[in-house]
């Protein structure tokens, strides 16, 4: 009898706006992921280093801490810093996209400019990537 | 001390912050009036002193006109100021509305997205007809807060040219394959010719895409009954010159002059129902600028229009 252990993939999702938390939860349960909401970023680097997520989804502007101040601190704490993070946000100019990247974010997405199913599909290939 | 009082005087970096050319700008402005009126009180002094006698009577017309001349300078260029001003205030308030509003906006796209996929329960045909009214108005919005944006940050010069080596050709063809399905639903052809052998153009290969898309757009939306689009791109010296025609609806005469500004509108866009907020070409001419070239137009109105630009190969 082979025993298949069926590990669910958990994703971090760090935005302040509950309408955005609802959509994205509906989404990806139904994509079998697991999510966990932060609505801000003090709570967001709490539950990265407790819960330990696969996949961390950030947007900049948040309350208590900003996105670029928790990518940081993510990135120079070893418990967190493997967990690819894909930043969501709507600001666009090309200083925070550059800020972003050498920070260490994997791929930064513009919300304006992305519909769900391709949001979706980055986040199944950064986890395929890592 | 010293370097405060220059920099004040640097009437430039003032000007510079206002957006406006420098013939407006309030600083410049009341500097030439200074001029202007050191130069009319001499010269009321020198006319004065030929043809009246006393010269204290001399003395107090220079100052009488002196008075004048400054305080209708004061009161001209405190309006301009005003005006100055409120340019500033309309750049700046564009850019964080705009800001503001994506927001939602993108909340409501992808809360539609996921309600007309059907993975929240079935939805009846009805309510998908709906839905799509909804998303649509979404995308509508959607590209006017994205010309907006565009808009307020060439005025404040602060769109990012990224300049590297393309291929004009491919650029074009590209956009005629995207733009494939709608032509076939407008019932138009497209007609393009490349000059052979095109040099690599050195510019900004995101930002002319928008032009041309924008000046596309265009030609297929005021061709009425099934038509033809006819691209040329050729090399003039050290330009690269790109003309689109159409057999469409055309521009009439008393509206050639506006085409080009903000929020104009033809009045043939109310007789043919075409949508749009009128900023495409307006932001086409400040792109253009921006890349050192230049865009025009010929048109005769029921018969169809011309468009043009010319880009330097190298900028």
């Amino acid at each position: 009898m082979l025993c298949t252990i069926f590990l669910m993939k958990t994703i971090l999702f760090i935005e302040d706006e509950s309408a955005l938390q609802k959509t994205f939860s509906e989404l990806l349960h139904q994509e079998n992921y697991k999510m966990i909401s932060a609505l801000d970023g003090e709570t967001g680097l709490k539950l990265a280093k407790t819960k330990k997520p696969d996949l961390i989804l950030l947007d900049l502007i948040l309350p208590k801490l900003h996105g670029f101040e928790v990518l940081k601190k993510l990135k120079e704490d070893e418990e967190t810093k493997n967990i690819p993070v894909i930043v969501l946000t709507n600001l666009e100019s090309i200083n925070e996209v550059d800020r972003a990247v050498e920070l260490g974010a994997t791929t930064y997405l513009v919300k304006a400019q992305y519909s769900l199913e391709e949001i979706l599909e980055k986040i199944k290939e950064t986890l395929a990537n890592h | 001390m010293l370097k405060k009082i220059l920099k004040s005087l640097n009437f430039f970096e003032q000007c510079r912050r206002y957006n406006i050319p420098l013939w407006q700008c309030p600083q410049f402005l009341f500097l030439i009036m200074g001029i202007l009126i050191i130069a009319s009180a001499i010269s009321a002094y020198v006319i004065g002193n030929r043809y009246i006698n006393d010269p204290l009577m001399v003395a107090f017309i220079v100052l009488v006109f002196a008075a004048l001349l400054f305080s209708i300078a004061f009161i001209i260029v405190r309006s301009f100021e005003g005006l100055a001003e409120a340019n500033r205030m309309k750049s700046e308030f564009i850019s964080v509305a705009t800001h503001q509003l994506r927001s939602p906006l993108s909340i409501l796209k992808w809360v539609i997205e996921l309600l007309m996929s059907g993975k929240l329960g079935k939805i009846e045909e009805k309510q998908i007809e709906y839905f799509a009214i909804l998303r649509e108005n979404i995308n509508k919005m959607k590209e006017l807060i994205s010309n907006l944006l565009t808009i307020s940050r060439l005025e404040a010069s602060k769109l990012p040219i990224k300049k590297k080596y393309f291929d004009i050709e491919k650029l074009i063809r590209d956009l005629i394959t995207e733009y494939q399905s709608f032509t076939a639903a407008s019932n138009v052809e497209i007609f393009f010719e490349a000059e052979k052998s095109l040099p690599q153009v050195y510019s900004d290969p995101l930002q002319l895409k928008l032009v041309i898309e924008n000046l596309l757009d265009n030609a297929i939306r005021y061709i009425k009954r099934g038509g033809k689009i006819e691209i040329k791109v050729k090399r003039k010296n050290k330009h690269i010159y790109f003309s689109i025609k159409d057999n469409g609806v055309g521009i009439p005469k008393k509206d050639q002059k506006y085409i080009f500004r903000k929020f104009f509108r033809s009045e043939n866009v109310l007789r043919y129902q075409t949508k749009g907020a009128g900023l495409g070409l307006y932001i086409s001419k400040m792109i253009l600028k921006g890349l050192g070239g230049k865009i025009g137009f010929k048109s005769k109105e029921n018969e169809g229009s011309t468009f043009w630009f010319i880009l330097p190969i190298k900028s």
